[in-house]
């Protein structure tokens, strides 16, 4: 496969995944289990979900490895199967898009707040990501997708373990709230401070995920381009969720995600891909929309 | 400089030591250890969830403020026991059960101790019928019950359900937040409030005690 840093440098859009969670959900996952249990239990279900977003036109599929990291596990005492839950999600996701897309290992927030503001070292956050990218490296992911974070020093702390351990290509997304002094991630990081400190901290691309529908993503990658000009990942979700009964209700429709992608891909985002909420109709629109103007 | 006021000011730039200094000063300057937590401590923590709620500052600066309000309630604590607590109400809270996301429920818990409520915080991955056992057992007024999963959020309801069922409803209010859930989902289900975020938890509950 066409290296993928190549292949945005020379201006393509690449279309990424959608949800994952309202996926497992469908086929089994149980109130209170973490996704990852299914790394261990339900690998079909993993290999279901690849094909599902493959086939809606995908170029990148996620490993489901989000709250793999021990010291994330540790809250479901799982942190024993840390490497046996990573590689399993990177196989699963192998074996069903073998070259046909690129994989990302993702890795999201540790969920523990860090010294001084609250009680874990810095360190420990560190080992807890390197133990976890050993593995997804060792696995063969093709980009470290660091994502959803809210602490910049933890995010920065992941982006580092990565460029300790390989060459692999590391993206790293933080999670915006719309306050009406501008965007800001709850750990109080704007979009600015996000680009500085990512940068500096190596990663070859960044941008947002989660936390937003698609019109404020595109306000944040606005924000992204005066500050940065390495290329942007966004991934949004279908909104913000409703609740419809004991339902929950992601208004943003495939069709009205996908026009107003339009709007990322003139900002040149590299990489276009969903959030909550999104599913393989989403993405597959997504893909349309991209492709018709590339 | 009002030694309160700088307890106040101290408390806001998160400064543990010296809060728990002007704290132990103004014991021995003989200010009655009420007017310190209510006007050093609870006056300070006002500020900083009310410059929390309108985005002035940011959680790790609301952390930060809350260490050094434990600093300042550790030098008054012996003294609480000696005069009898000042006591606003019991609250009991807790992540609903399946879900152990607690940084939204820890963030009320801190504003709530802040405001001078007692807090029974039973953690995360909380049953209904923990929540009611408890609430019983500690004669609370007040369940807070917290969810960040869409998943996990109808659990809310069975809590208010049971309630209902023992014949509760009028001696235990209940009030819900986290990021999915909306004003419009605490009617659904019957709790009596929501809170939208840490500050306007405190205010909520301020309500459902006052209305008691």
């Amino acid at each position: 496969m066409t290296d993928l840093l190549k292949r945005i440098k020379d201006g393509e859009i690449l279309v990424a995944d959608g949800a994952a969670g309202t996926l497992l959900v469908e086929y089994g996952l149980k109130s209170g289990e973490p996704p990852e249990s299914f790394n261990l239990t339900r690998t079909d279900v993993l290999e279901k979900i690849a094909g599902l977003y493959l086939d809606s036109g995908a170029d990148i599929i996620q490993a489901n490895t989000f709250g793999a990291s021990s010291l994330r596990l540790s809250m479901h005492s799982l942190e024993d199967k840390t490497e046996m839950i990573n590689r399993n999600a990177v196989r699963a996701a192998r074996k069903v898009v073998k070259d046909r897309a690129y994989i990302y290992g993702s890795c999201g927030p540790t969920g523990k707040i860090l010294k001084p503001y609250g009680d874990t070292e810095p360190d420990q956050v560190y080992e807890s990501f390197l133990n976890q990218l050993e593995i997804l490296v060792d696995e063969g992911v093709d980009v470290i997708f660091v994502e959803t974070m809210t602490d910049l020093t933890e995010a920065t702390l992941a982006v580092k373990a990565a460029k300790a351990l390989s060459s692999v290509p590391v993206f790293a997304t933080m999670t915006f709230d719309h306050t009406p002094r501008g965007f800001y991630t709850f750990m109080g990081v704007s979009v600015e401070s996000a680009a500085r400190g990512l940068e500096g901290a190596g990663v070859d691309g960044l941008g947002s995920n989660c936390g937003n529908g698609i019109e404020n993503m595109i306000k944040i990658a606005e924000e992204y381009k005066k500050h940065t000009r390495l290329p942007l990942v966004i991934q949004s979700n279908a909104g913000i969720p409703k609740i419809d009964g004991d339902r929950i209700v992601y208004p943003e429709t495939p069709e009205f995600m996908s026009e107003k992608a339009k709007e990322l891909i003139s900002l040149d985002v590299s990489i276009i891909g969903g959030c909550c909420g999104t599913t393989p109709a989403h993405i597959r629109e997504i893909r349309r929309v991209v492709d018709s103007l590339s | 400089m009002d030694i309160l006021k700088e307890i106040s000011e101290n408390l806001e730039l998160g400064d543990f030591e010296k809060v728990s200094l002007l704290t132990k000063k103004a014991i021995e300057e003989k200010i009655p250890v009420e007017k310190i937590l209510k006007f050093g401590l609870i006056g300070g923590m006002d500020i900083v969830g009310e410059k929390y709620k309108t985005h002035q500052i940011f959680l790790p600066d609301v952390l930060m403020s809350a260490r050094a309000m434990h600093a300042g309630m550790d030098v008054l604590k012996p003294f609480f026991i000696r005069e009898g607590m000042p006591n606003s109400g019991k609250v009991i809270l807790g992540t609903i059960q399946g879900d152990l996301h607690d940084i939204g429920k820890n963030l009320v818990g801190i504003m709530l101790k802040g405001a001078g409520f007692e807090v029974i915080d039973l953690g995360t991955d909380v049953s209904p019928e923990k929540f009611i056992e408890t609430a019983k057992k500690e004669a609370a007024y007040i369940i807070g019950m917290s969810a960040l999963l869409t998943t996990t959020m109808p659990m809310m309801r069975k809590v208010v359900e049971l309630l209902k069922k023992e014949g509760l409803e009028d001696k235990v209010k209940t009030i819900i937040g986290g990021a999915p859930v909306s004003k419009d989902f605490a009617q659904s289900i019957g709790a009596d409030a929501y809170g939208y975020d840490s500050t306007d938890a405190v205010e909520s509950v301020r309500k459902l005690f006052n209305q008691a």
